[in-house]
């Protein structure tokens, strides 16, 4: 067990303001990441030359400078890190890289790490349905035609409906709730209301996933900024705690999925828990990837909100919604804020400010312990992070 | 069709689409847990093991789960829209992905019964693809 000192903390979160999804001033992958790395530095009243810390996923210049994802930010940045980590495993990549970057404090590996993502991808319109190069191990899936990545999506949600009687109308629950939640963010990319017969009625993209079961298409940046609770006892910033945090995948061929309704966060949930001594009547606060409705259904059911295969009737009514029993994806949701191809950091700044009474209208009413799960790949890797306020 | 996207393969596919060519479907086989497995590697990915031979498969099978394409994976695939790619698990135990080839794909359900076909998509390399038994 680390010393108490050295518990690591978030101290700083912040994300690029966009307009119709696209970054309201401007700017690349790297100029993003470098302005909301800035910002959230400066809500803990430090500074680009005290991170020590580097942490970062991307689909950005590849091939080209982000290869090596971490020598080109620290570059551009103007910081020497000690502590450098480019673990990917999709949108989950961010909450892995928390639970990482906790290590490295309580190791006194490093002392303030900055974990940031960037995304011009709605700006260079470069985002397309069709899958990975035929390459290693895709060569066996992407020859067919499979959508990228929602059709390996649109399986699970066959699957599932076939195995549990779960209906269209309860995946358009979810997707409905987000928007809710979203009317009540002035950041959030989409704000006219929806209703489920709107989900049902919007255009099939991969049976049986309609476009408003699938996140949005938009820019984006973010940056976190984690410390020890000795650093930051100086700051002028409320730390949020990392009391929890697991990680784990499988596999990214869908083929390959050991079972293609269960993600791990059944396993990375309960670990997540037990770390952080939190029960699940104990969270107040939940946001989960909602790549697409499915993901969340799926993610519900593993980490153990409800029973296998009860997906479909636990987000039915009112429980999701903005003032139910469930406050889940409160700024919106991939679905309705904002995604910008790997979501993950958006999940954690949205538990950071939330734990932090800074939510405005979707504030959940004393939210002290938040659960954020991320899922990455084609339902291929979880990492689960629990936050608290004390 | 000619840009459609095509197996680069390698020293761990060559024998399975060598195979596809003949229009012959054949899987990895581990001899030491005794069963077939998907994707072909080195190392059986349950056991580990390295005592793998390529067996002739039966070729037939049942849809695990599908999904029906209503926009293409890129230009490639534009002229086929809509088309059931699904998720086939072979009587040998092992799941790969493929395209159910039908002219009806409101039809196409889980659990149905399949049979390999194959697709013939450049000289000397074709894809396993799957048609619905009738009856």
């Amino acid at each position: 067990m680390p010393s108490m000192s050295r518990e690591p903390v978030i101290v700083g979160v912040a994300d690029a303001p966009l307009a119709n999804g696209v970054l309201a001033s401007g700017g690349n992958a790297l100029s993003v990441q470098a302005q909301a790395a800035k910002a959230a530095l400066a809500q803990a009243g430090l500074r680009l030359g005290d991170v020590d810390g580097l942490l970062t996923a991307g689909a950005w210049g590849v091939p080209g400078p982000g290869v090596l994802p971490t020598l080109s930010l620290s570059e551009y940045l103007g910081i020497r890190p000690r502590f450098a980590d480019s673990t990917n495993i999709g949108g989950s990549s961010f909450e892995a890289h928390v639970s990482h970057a906790a290590m490295a404090i309580e190791q006194d590996y490093c002392h303030v790490a900055l974990i940031t993502y960037g995304s011009t991808q709605k700006s260079e319109r470069n985002r397309t349905l069709a899958g990975r190069p035929p390459l290693l191990t895709m060569q066996y899936e992407t020859p067919y035609g499979l959508l990228a990545p929602v059709g390996a999506y649109a399986l699970a949600a066959m699957r599932h409906m076939h195995d549990y009687g779960t209906t269209s109308e309860q995946l358009a629950q979810i997707a409905v709730a987000a928007r809710e939640w979203a009317l009540l963010n002035p950041a959030a990319t989409m704000r006219a209301p929806i209703t489920v017969d709107d989900v049902l009625a919007s255009t099939m993209i991969s049976d049986p996933l309609h476009l408003l079961d699938c996140c949005l298409v938009t820019d984006g940046g973010g940056a976190v900024v984690m410390t020890s609770a000795e650093r930051a006892r100086d700051l002028p910033v409320r730390p949020i705690h990392v009391r929890g945090y697991a990680e784990s995948h499988t596999h990214w061929t869908i083929a390959s999925m050991p079972d293609l309704t269960l993600t791990t966060a059944a396993d990375t949930g309960p670990r997540a828990m037990a770390m952080a001594g939190v029960r699940r009547e104990e969270i107040d606060v939940v946001e989960i990837y909602d790549s697409f409705t499915i993901t969340v259904l799926l993610t519900l059911e593993a980490l153990g909100f409800c029973g296998r295969g009860e997906g479909g009737a636990f987000v039915s009514g009112s429980r999701l919604l903005p003032g139910g029993e469930f406050p889940m994806n409160t700024n919106g949701g991939g679905l309705s804020y904002a995604h910008p191809g790997m979501y993950g950091i958006f999940l954690i700044i949205e538990a950071v400010r939330q734990l932090r009474g800074e939510a405005g209208a979707r504030q959940v009413t004393d939210a002290r312990v938040a659960l954020v799960n991320g899922t990455g790949g084609t339902l291929s890797s979880t990492a689960t992070c629990i936050l608290t306020r004390e | 069709m000619t840009d459609r996207p095509l197996p680069v393969i390698d020293s761990d596919s060559q024998p399975y689409w060598e195979a596809t060519a003949r229009h012959e479907l054949r899987l990895p086989f581990c001899l030491d847990c005794d069963k077939s497995f998907f994707m072909p590697r080195v190392l059986c990915p349950r056991c580990h093991g390295d005592r793998v031979e390529w067996r002739a498969a039966s070729g037939t099978g049942v849809i695990y789960s599908y999904t029906v394409a209503r926009r293409p994976a890129g230009l490639a695939f534009a002229a086929r829209v809509p088309y059931v790619v699904a998720l086939i698990d072979l009587d040998e135990g092992v799941r790969l992905l493929s395209q159910v080839i039908t002219d009806d794909v409101a039809a196409v359900r889980i659990g149905q019964r399949v049979h390999v076909d194959f697709e013939d998509v450049a000289e000397g390399l074709a894809l396993p693809v799957f048609r619905i038994v009738s009856g």
